[in-house]
């Protein structure tokens, strides 16, 4: 029973930063942008906030500065899709190429480094409670908010204002644009949003989930993140449920080699991705569920001819 | 204040110009950065820029790691203009690697004597074959489940990346190698002729330059390849003319895919001589940036690979002469690519002056 319930805490855990990131890309396409510069963002924000925790000894400065190298990588990206109109995919990928390199290059001297011991996270209450304790009320605060902020942001992309103008960009820029929104502007923010939030899910992974800093060792959860916003079919709620399945299915690999299941662990290590793989195959298999779900214009250039 | 207006047509001279504008900026960029860190920039720029063109085992070096990059960067150049993203390069590389890794030891293991050149037609079979067949995974779920090949190529990156440790660390483990991760040494068999003797440079890289005539030819000179460049910035006049999408996203995936498999097979039967987990070094990646600092075009694939070896044995340089990281190298192409992408920007957009109202 405990053996599950270390399962439930570990998948919760390892989807965290899925869902972050996740969440950071769902804005981001709803707004129209395709940001492919995911795995760079998560993993400079990685290094960033890796380091700034080593030495300012805090892991919320950590989580901060991890969150701001994000946007500001995001802001860069942003100015050159939406302001010099170049071709998302190519941009995205100059960003993913771009933070593999830096990130190792500046990276190189933290290598092995630690932090400092590692405090332990409980609701007082609640941690004591027969199975539901271990499963549920003994992780990082970030768990709980990420919870709260994918409802957070289903709120706003459905109950306010400001995330209608956001959806209505993603589908018709140039209608929003003939009503008068500053479409280029709103869509800078929304990037800039998801780099922050696709930080803030590597500082997260580098800081509480590894803890430590190796080169590259986001591993693809940037582009798994992004393959989760079509699972998802750009619902928050369903970003949600889909990190929580992927990290089940990370963690279940662990659990299968640590019960001594002989198979070796580089086979097992493709699960995630062969995962990926599979549930977008079995999203993207009806096109026309895909199109009435994904926003119009998304990864298409948007230029106002004034 | 600046704004940008749209050309009436694209500017020939900016898609020249554009690499090279964009490579200046990464060298004024690299001084900087060599100078933030307290080297000495000319030292620094020359370790990338001068020292790989240094005398001919430097030139034949040069060639050597041109060589993929060439091979791999052709196929994304097709598959680019037909708005085809196949960003897996690298997965395809390594599977055509391990296909011709276990060519390669299979004649090793059978103890066959056989001439070089008897060989080297069946290394570059070998390598296309299962390139292709990576790569076909992904035109396979596009065409009949419509999954993004985006995201479909690039996990098959990482499950061939541990495809790869699994057989080196597994099956195809030296078993008197000391437990170190590498398969045994392949006979001189099947050693890729060298073109010149005492340098690594072999044979691969004139295949590599025919590969780009034949790309060139292909892409302007012949229907079929018109064709398959049509569905990329005008998919509904391919449509209207009749040209099948489906089979354009089979061509290019499986041209790109079988060129990418002859690079990793060249990579290990040339300079490797074994399969380790240090055969996936990126040139798959490398090759994107090529693909555009070249400008989607043969020939300019061939000059933006040279350039790109370049910044890569400036990498490793950097690391033995300046004592700095040879992820530098990552750096500059990051760099570059973006810088280009800006430039780009300039081919159908002409900066106005406006005053600020």
């Amino acid at each position: 029973m405990n053996e599950l319930a270390s399962l439930v805490a570990a998948t919760l855990s390892a989807g965290t930063p899925l869902a972050i990131a996740g969440l950071g890309l769902l804005i981001n396409e709803r707004a129209g942008i395709l940001n492919l510069g995911a795995e760079g963002m998560m993993l400079i924000a990685a290094f960033a906030g890796f380091a700034v925790a080593f030495h300012s000894g805090s892991d919320w400065v950590g989580f901060a500065a991890g969150a701001g190298a994000g946007a500001l990588v995001a802001a860069c990206f942003g100015w050159l899709v939406i302001w010099l109109n170049t071709n998302q995919y190519a941009t995205g990928l100059a960003v993913s190429l771009f933070g593999g390199g830096f990130s190792a290059f500046v990276g190189v001297d933290y290598v092995g480094k630690k932090l400092t011991e590692r405090p332990h996270h409980s609701i007082p209450a609640l941690r004591d409670l027969p199975f539901l304790g271990i499963a549920l009320f003994r992780h990082h605060p970030l768990v709980y908010l990420t919870i709260a902020g994918a409802l957070a942001i289903a709120w706003f992309l459905y109950r306010t204002r400001a995330g209608l103008v956001l959806r209505a960009i993603g589908e018709a820029p140039e209608s929003a644009h003939a009503l008068g929104y500053p479409v280029r502007r709103i869509r800078l923010l929304a990037v800039v949003a998801g780099g922050a939030l696709c930080g803030l899910a590597g500082a997260y992974f580098s800081v509480v989930y590894a803890p430590l800093w190796v080169e590259g060792m986001i591993a693809g959860r940037g582009w798994i993140a992004l393959a989760l916003t079509v699972f998802a079919t750009w619902r928050p709620a369903r970003v949600l449920l889909g990190a929580y399945l992927f990290g089940g299915v990370t963690m279940l690999q662990l659990h299968l080699q640590g019960m001594g299941v002989d198979i070796a662990n580089q086979l097992m290590s493709m699960l995630p991705y062969l995962a990926t793989i599979v549930v977008l195959v079995l999203i993207s298999r009806n096109p026309a569920w895909i199109r009435l779900n994904m926003p119009a214009s998304l990864g298409k250039p948007f230029f106002p001819s004034l | 204040m600046i704004e940008l207006e749209a050309r009436t047509t694209p500017s020939v001279w900016m898609g020249v110009l554009s690499p090279v504008v964009a490579l200046a900026i990464t060298v004024v960029v690299a001084g900087l950065l060599f100078a933030a860190l307290g080297k000495d920039p000319v030292r620094g720029l020359s370790v990338f820029l001068v020292e790989p063109f240094h005398g001919p085992r430097a030139l034949t070096e040069l060639g050597l790691k041109a060589t993929p990059l060439i091979l791999i960067s052709l196929g994304l150049a097709l598959c680019y203009r037909s708005n085809i993203w196949n960003i897996g390069a690298e997965g395809q590389y390594l599977i055509g690697a391990i296909a011709g890794g276990w060519l390669a030891l299979s004649v090793t293991n059978a103890g066959l004597a056989m001439p070089r050149w008897a060989f080297f037609p069946l290394v570059v079979v070998a390598g296309a074959v299962g390139g292709a067949f990576w790569a076909g995974i992904v035109a396979f779920l596009r065409d009949r489940f419509h999954a993004s090949e985006i995201l479909v190529s690039l996990m098959l990156v990482y499950v061939a990346n541990l495809l790869l440790s699994y057989l080196v660390f597994g099956p195809w483990k030296d078993p008197n190698g000391f437990n170190f991760p590498q398969t045994v040494n392949f006979s001189s068999a099947t050693q890729l002729p060298r073109l010149i003797r005492g340098m690594r440079l072999h044979a691969g890289f004139l295949l590599a330059l025919a590969a780009a005539a034949v790309m060139w030819a292909f892409m302007f000179r012949m229907y079929r390849g018109i064709q398959l460049q049509v569905g990329g910035p005008a998919p509904a006049a391919a449509r209207y003319a009749g040209f099948s999408s489906r089979s354009a996203l089979w061509t290019t995936l499986l041209l790109s895919g079988a060129l990418a498999g002859v690079a990793g097979a060249f990579e290990v039967t040339g300079p490797m001589g074994q399969l380790t987990p240090y055969v996936a070094s990126g040139y798959g990646f490398t090759a994107i940036i090529v693909a555009f600092v070249g400008r989607l075009h043969p020939l300019g694939c061939v000059l933006a690979s040279v350039l790109l070896s370049m910044f890569l044995i400036g990498g490793e340089l950097a690391q033995s002469r300046v004592g700095l990281p040879s992820a530098l190298s990552g750096v500059f192409q990051g760099v570059l690519l973006f810088s280009l992408l800006a430039c780009d920007t300039l081919i159908l957009f002409r900066p106005r002056w406006r005053r600020s109202t």
